[in-house]
């Protein structure tokens, strides 16, 4: 039916287009909550059209024109989307950034754009574009949405948000909103939605356009798909340059007409979760980890009697969570087990976590640890696997509903055809496919096959039942000297799977052994070090603390453990390990902005640790660069210690311990 | 959709503005000495603090700032000299009058309600304007729960401001000192105060927590043209964020004017700034 989006007859092309039908259709209905003062403050479908018809006449009247560039950078609030909606209806693309970019990188970006406007939450962006002014010479005009400490400003180029919607208000009085619907009936769904720069693992960031036939279309597909109507609830809390949110909080919004609320701060995120209970929900791997980290970190802090509650039903869970999910023959006296821990156990977890409308919950952008995976879904949690990419607008694969593994990442999406290269890359096809890279014919070509066919840069296959693997980056993918196979990320996530692990950078390619590099997870390992009168001043002390490297020595043991069964994995056992002095951080480039480990980077910061992890020395000094918040530069120096590992004994014939 | 709750505009301002212009002299303190039995703590000092400006007050350990702050507070009596708040001249006063006339304060040592939560804590600052007789306040229903609605507004607005959302509900005990010092703060604005104390804001803070209250400070003077008076040994934060200087040793005044001239003034290095190490 229309309430899934697939409009009758002369269809919506673009997202204004459908802004107009949604003001009509579901013109009584929530669109946006956005928690302020405290309260969930609401806009209905027709309000919000209304704010945004103000806001895009009052930004024509600054003189935003058709295919103008208008970068947006801040926090997910609702005048930041309505800053999208506004600049496509008049045909400008909107240029999403990554609100924490230090200066430069933000620089870069809205340089390469070409931007023209820029939208601003707070005075932090504002300080930080004007600090750019002299190399943004295209920038025109700065719009802010906070007036906080920004009085004193000069304001011939810069506006409220407020006032540019004043400025529309008498334009909408003197000549009433024609203009406005004659702008939105130009645009057409081959027209550039939206340019979205990709954090970049390796190299400059690259403008991704994408046109709204590609947001539409998928966007619709995945509502079917998942049978999202515009009755869902969802809450905005990622990145809005980040291709996920963009099709979750506005895309898929705007085509099923379902509520997109925005939390109060990123501080909140929490509680603001657990108030709204989502009924579709989307995150990467990491945030379920640290959800699963918080709670068995209070598990630990608990009573006796409920830590034995949660150990006696989270144990059933295991065992019999998933079948019940997947609709599967399950005993009597199982269920009645499984509801009894519902009532005392998994409900009011999943209200802790707010969970307990979740209809439809996804995890993408990273592979996620199957004990983690698993542990959500069993307790009653849908949460499906998706495999996706910002040049795919999102979706390639997704897991239907009853048939999920935690080691695959499901069948290919609704228009999406997929092949296997003869290397083991991934190719897709589908409506999706970007237009190309902006002002980048050379990387859209390779990438971009003339056939419509794109490279995902993931070595995978298909399994039996027609399932999607994906190994690791086809890159990343090596051997160890001896010939066995090395996937880094596959160690990496059986080791994070500790919540006093958070992070670990696996290496071995090219080399005699594997080693790893670990960064405790400064709660987990915290609360710890409280309860067993552990003192210390600061993360690099408690990271360098022998009881410390005592815990993380059982959990590597264990890790090799479990590897030593895998004939394919037993080779890449580790053999020895550090934990690193500091955290790794977005700031300094270690991470990108969605908190991937940027691996090359990293290996070639760190050299002098890996250098030491394989030439047998006990202990490295080293001094590391960090970049503060407010972008001012530091250093930390610390004495790292290494420790060799013992090897698991292994069925197959393997040459032992290389040390 | 919440009706009843929906924001209307920003919570109304109960304090009536009091005619004196930007500049003009807001507090005239005027040859104060004050001593505790044979203790002289402040002996004849005279300033004044103009409207709209940050006006730091420095000095040594027991130069008499914190004393000095008292006294314009109404909480000790000097016994020789006048002080003259938004025109009216007093000589005794009790403190909860000067909140009353609009002066608020924040304390070196923070004095917070420790059990209570941090929106509890701001709504006491609100208890000035808070008029409705104590049967109804301790049922609270009736005329007294429409009037905390209408103080939450304005202390929601203080808690947007502030950035202090993420603790709103949490008690401010088990809080960290950088953000009692803002809660605190926030309990102060809540006054709507027309000149605020603040008695040295960043006193034990790390760099990132003084350059947030720092932050805060210039916005509260800016955004609510508050007047603020404030104590604080970081000579880099003094210098950075005040109009004008006061500096006291032994309870007598040895200087008086813009950062600049103070930083020039050989009694004020002498007695306390020192000079830089070459």
């Amino acid at each position: 039916m229309a309430s899934s989006g697939r409009p009758p007859g002369d269809r919506p092309e673009t997202f204004p287009q459908y802004l107009l039908w949604n003001g009509e259709r579901f013109a009584a209905r929530p669109a946006m909550r956005h928690k302020d003062f405290g309260i969930w403050q609401t806009w209905t479908w027709a309000q919000m059209r209304d704010e945004i018809r103000r806001y895009a006449l009052g930004l024509a009247t600054l003189g935003l024109k058709r295919g103008d560039k208008i970068a947006i950078v801040g926090f997910n609030r609702p005048r930041l989307y309505w800053s999208i909606a506004a600049a496509q209806a008049l045909g400008a693309v909107p240029v999403p950034v990554y609100s924490d970019s230090v200066a430069e990188e933000m620089a870069y970006v809205l340089n390469h754009a070409e931007v023209r406007f820029a939208i601003a939450q707070d005075q932090e962006q504002v300080d930080k574009l004007l600090s750019m002014a002299d190399q943004l010479t295209e920038l025109h005009k700065i719009v802010y949405d906070e007036t906080r400490g920004l009085k004193g400003y000069d304001h011939t180029n810069l506006h409220s948000i407020d006032g540019v919607q004043a400025l529309g208000d008498n334009e909408l009085a003197k000549n009433g909103d024609k203009f406005w619907r004659e702008e939105i009936a130009k645009g057409k769904g081959s027209d550039l939605s939206i340019m979205l720069y990709t954090s970049g693992t390796t190299g400059k960031p690259k403008g991704v356009m994408l046109s709204f036939d590609n947001l539409v279309i998928s966007a619709i597909n995945g509502n079917e798909y998942d049978d999202l109507k515009e009755n869902e609830v969802v809450l905005a809390y990622l990145p809005l340059a980040w291709v996920g949110d963009h099709v979750f909080s506005y895309a898929q919004a705007y085509t099923s007409g379902y509520c997109v609320c925005c939390p109060e701060s990123t501080e909140t995120i929490d509680v603001d979760r657990r108030e709204i209970a989502p009924t579709y929900f989307f995150a990467p791997p990491r945030i379920f980890e640290t959800m699963l980290t918080a709670i068995l970190v209070r598990m630990e802090d608990a009573g006796p009697t409920k830590k034995r509650m949660f150990d006696t039903f989270m144990a059933h869970a295991r065992k019999v969570g998933e079948a019940i999910l997947n609709g599967e023959k399950v005993n009597l006296y199982d269920r009645l087990k499984y509801l009894i821990g519902e009532v005392l156990v998994y409900g009011p977890m999943k209200n802790r976590m707010g969970f307990t409308r979740l209809r439809v919950g996804y995890t993408a952008g990273e592979a996620i640890g199957p004990e983690i995976f698993r542990f959500f879904r069993s307790i009653g949690l849908n949460l499906k696997q998706l495999y996706g990419q910002t040049e795919a607008s999102v979706y390639i694969t997704a897991q239907p509903d009853g048939e999920i593994r935690a080691d695959t990442v499901g069948r290919p999406s609704p228009g999406v055809e997929i092949r296997i290269d003869e290397n083991g890359e991934v190719l897709y096809r589908s409506p999706g496919v970007f237009i190309g890279y902006f002002k980048n014919d050379e990387a859209t070509h390779s990438t971009k096959t003339k056939e419509g066919w794109v490279h995902t840069g993931d070595a995978g296959f298909f399994d039996n039942e027609g399932h999607l693997k994906i190994i690791d980056r086809a890159k990343d993918v090596g051997k160890l000297n001896d010939g066995s196979l090395f996937a880094p990320k596959y160690i990496e996530n059986k080791l994070k799977f500790f919540p006093d692990i958070k992070e670990v950078v696996a290496f071995g390619d090219g080399r005699d052994y594997c080693a790893v590099f670990l960064n405790i997870d400064l709660t987990a390992v915290g609360s710890w070090a409280e309860r067993n009168n552990v003192s210390y001043a600061s993360y690099q002390e408690l990271a360098a603390h022998p009881r410390v490297y005592e815990m993380m020595e059982d959990h590597v043991a264990q890790v090799n453990r479990d590897l030593a069964q895998e004939e394919l994995m037993a080779g890449s056992q580790i053999h020895r390990f550090l934990v690193l002095h500091k955290e790794l951080d977005a700031d300094d480039g270690e991470l990108t902005r969605t908190q991937k480990v940027r691996r090359s980077f990293i290996a070639e910061r760190y050299a002098p640790l890996i250098e030491a992890l394989y030439d047998g020395s006990t202990e490295k000094h080293v001094e590391t660069e960090v970049v503060f918040e407010d972008g001012r530069k530091g250093k930390i120096a610390a004495t790292v210690k290494i420790r060799d590992m013992e090897v698991a004994p292994v069925g197959a014939a393997h040459k032992e311990a290389a040390e | 959709m919440n009706v009843h709750v929906a924001r209307s505009g920003p919570a109304k301002r109960l304090r009536a503005d009091d005619g004196i212009a930007k500049g003009e002299q807001l507090l005239v303190v005027d040859n104060i000495s004050l001593a505790f039995g044979g203790v002289k703590a402040i002996t004849d000092i005279s300033f004044d603090i103009a409207k709209g400006e940050i006006r730091a007050i420095i000095g040594p350990n027991g130069a008499g700032k914190t004393s000095m702050l008292n006294v314009i507070n109404g909480f000790y009596h000097p016994q020789q000299g006048t002080i003259t708040f938004r025109g009216q001249t007093r000589r005794r006063m009790r403190p909860h009058e000067a909140v009353a006339q609009g002066i608020a304060r924040t304390f070196q040592n923070v004095a917070l309600f420790h059990g209570m939560t941090t929106l509890d804590n701001i709504m006491t600052g609100r208890s000035v304007f808070m008029h409705q007789p104590l049967w109804w306040q301790a049922i609270w229903s009736g005329p007294a729960l429409e009037e905390e609605i209408e103080h939450r507004e304005a202390v929601e607005e203080i808690i947007d401001f502030l950035e202090i959302e993420h603790i709103r509900k949490t008690p401010v005990g088990s809080l960290p000192y950088g953000l009692q010092k803002r809660v605190e703060l926030g309990r102060a604005l809540a006054a709507e105060p027309a000149l605020l104390l603040l008695d040295e804001p960043m006193a034990g803070m790390n760099l990132e927590e003084k350059e947030d209250m720092s932050r805060f400070i210039l916005d509260v003077n800016q955004q609510y043209g508050t007047t603020i008076a404030l104590i604080e040994h970081d000579m880099g934060v003094v210098m950075d964020l005040s109009d004008r200087v006061v500096v006291l040793d032994y309870g007598c005044k040895i200087g008086d004017g813009t950062p600049d001239e103070v930083r020039a003034n050989q009694d004020v290095i002498d007695a306390y700034l020192g000079v830089p190490r070459d």
